[in-house]
């Protein structure tokens, strides 16, 4: 791989962890509320956030595009309050995987605390735990591989994000390329070779983090 | 021990709780048929369940009382109440080992040496829960209760599905509990042998009813086994 390539896949790298660290708090909070409260809205919001899982990901980045661009909703006050632009910065590439990874990680949260038997949470509250020892000592510990699978498999999916990130941070050479967008450059420039360098290091990060993720996930739940 | 519990209503599925008792017995049994209420019943007394209304007080300290179907009232949560509730199956925490089961509930200090003694858990300490039969899990989740220093322990069951040699060898370690640390307890069971073995007092419970409630030795026919003297 040539320097281009290694600086578009540590690029790729980057944006995708620092997407993940962006919907890890909201995410899990998220996946614990669905799991473990009623509230009004409740349905609601779960189908919310599964929207980006089903919707043409070029849909979810024109939502983006035009809540984050410099006249929209989100992007007016970014730009004219903090100076930031999102739109076609590698801040518009962030955004877009983490809006993009953000159903699946929602999705194994829930499952992981839905996991987590709700009689050992009520044992702990009779031996004099408040509500956040019970979450910090026994409802985490035990959702824990559920959560980091989850984690892991948004990860993977925020690396090869195409759609969503071509709208909102286009494919700026050096700015905001990343993997997935240069492999479809390469093929759509006949450079085979490039396209396939590019491909196998796509396939081996994101072999590791899907085979990390399944591995734990199915090892998952709380053992008995 | 004075366990209160005085217009106690619970909507339950098919049918509605309802209890007006007051326990006094150092080990009270509540018997019933499966899907009587009786778990219902020690989740209320451990806080873990509101009544749409009732008074639940132990040794005179309101710990529940809840009028008419208001969201108003008095509800102690369960982490105040110093109850401890030992589950069917004891809801060992997996992933935690003997000794951080059993210092979950302490503030401070090591494992009471008392409740090793009695419940024989010296040799468990290091073990994983996994490691752990069926009879050590309900020592050790006895234990795990009471090493918080319960002022009451509900069990719920303590001795389904163990073998006959077992059951007896837990029951001698619920004995000691009673009578050695002195703990008072609510024994939940459909069993009438273990009932007759362990309480002095019965309350008697079928459909979310009070069918029944004395003195144990009124309440139980000896027979091969025991059987519910019923009302003529």
């Amino acid at each position: 791989m040539n320097a281009d390539e290694w600086q578009i896949l540590g690029f790729t790298l980057r944006t995708a962890a620092l997407a993940l660290l962006l919907i890890l708090p909201p995410g899990v909070a998220l996946g614990w509320l669905l799991a473990r409260r009623s509230w009004p809205g409740k349905t609601l919001i779960e189908t919310l956030a599964a929207l980006p899982l089903v919707l043409p990901p070029v849909a979810t980045g024109f939502v983006l595009l035009r809540l984050f661009g410099r006249r929209g909703p989100l992007g007016a006050p970014l730009h004219e309050r903090l100076g930031l632009d999102v739109v076609f910065t590698w801040r518009g590439v962030v955004v877009a995987m983490a809006v993009m990874s953000l159903p699946l990680l929602v999705r194994a949260s829930r499952v992981a605390f839905e996991g987590v038997e709700t009689r050992l949470e009520d044992v702990a509250r009779t031996l004099g735990a408040g509500e956040l020892r019970v979450l910090a000592t026994i409802t985490l510990p035990l959702a824990a591989r559920g959560l980091l699978g989850g984690a892991l498999l948004a990860l993977a999916h925020a690396l090869g994000e195409f759609g969503a990130t071509i709208i909102v941070a286009g494919n700026i050479p050096g700015r905001t390329t990343t993997l997935a967008l240069a492999i479809f450059q390469r093929i759509q420039l006949g450079e085979d070779g490039a396209a396939l360098r590019l491909m196998a290091a796509a396939v081996v990060v994101a072999f590791a983090a899907v085979w990390l993720g399944e591995v734990l996930l199915r090892r998952g739940g709380p053992a008995a | 021990m004075r366990l209160e519990l005085a217009g106690i209503r619970l909507p339950l599925q098919p049918f509605t709780l309802e209890v007006e008792a007051t326990l006094q017995a150092a080990a009270s049994g509540i018997c019933g048929p499966s899907g009587a209420g009786k778990t219902s019943l020690l989740e209320l007394i451990a806080g873990l369940r509101r009544p749409a209304a009732g008074r639940v007080a132990l040794d005179g300290e309101v710990l529940t009382d809840i009028r008419n179907d208001t969201a108003r009232g008095t509800f102690l949560p369960a982490r105040h109440r110093r109850i401890g509730y030992v589950p069917q199956d004891g809801a060992l925490f997996p992933h935690l080992s003997v000794r951080g089961n059993l210092l979950y509930g302490r503030r401070d200090g090591d494992v009471p040496a008392a409740v090793v003694e009695v419940l024989g858990l010296g040799a468990l300490l290091d073990r994983g829960i996994r490691q752990l039969s069926g009879g050590e899990r309900r020592r050790v989740a006895l234990g795990r209760a009471l090493a918080a220093g319960p002022r009451l322990l509900l069990l719920d069951e303590p001795l389904s599905g163990l073998d006959g040699a077992l059951r007896e060898r837990v029951l001698g370690h619920l004995r000691m509990v009673r009578d050695e640390l002195g703990v008072p307890m609510l024994y939940v069971s459909h069993d009438l042998t273990e009932v007759a073995a362990l309480c002095s007092e019965l309350l008697v419970i079928e459909r979310g009813r009070v069918v029944a409630f004395g003195p144990a030795a009124d309440l139980l026919v000896p027979q091969p086994g025991f059987a519910l003297r019923r009302a003529p």
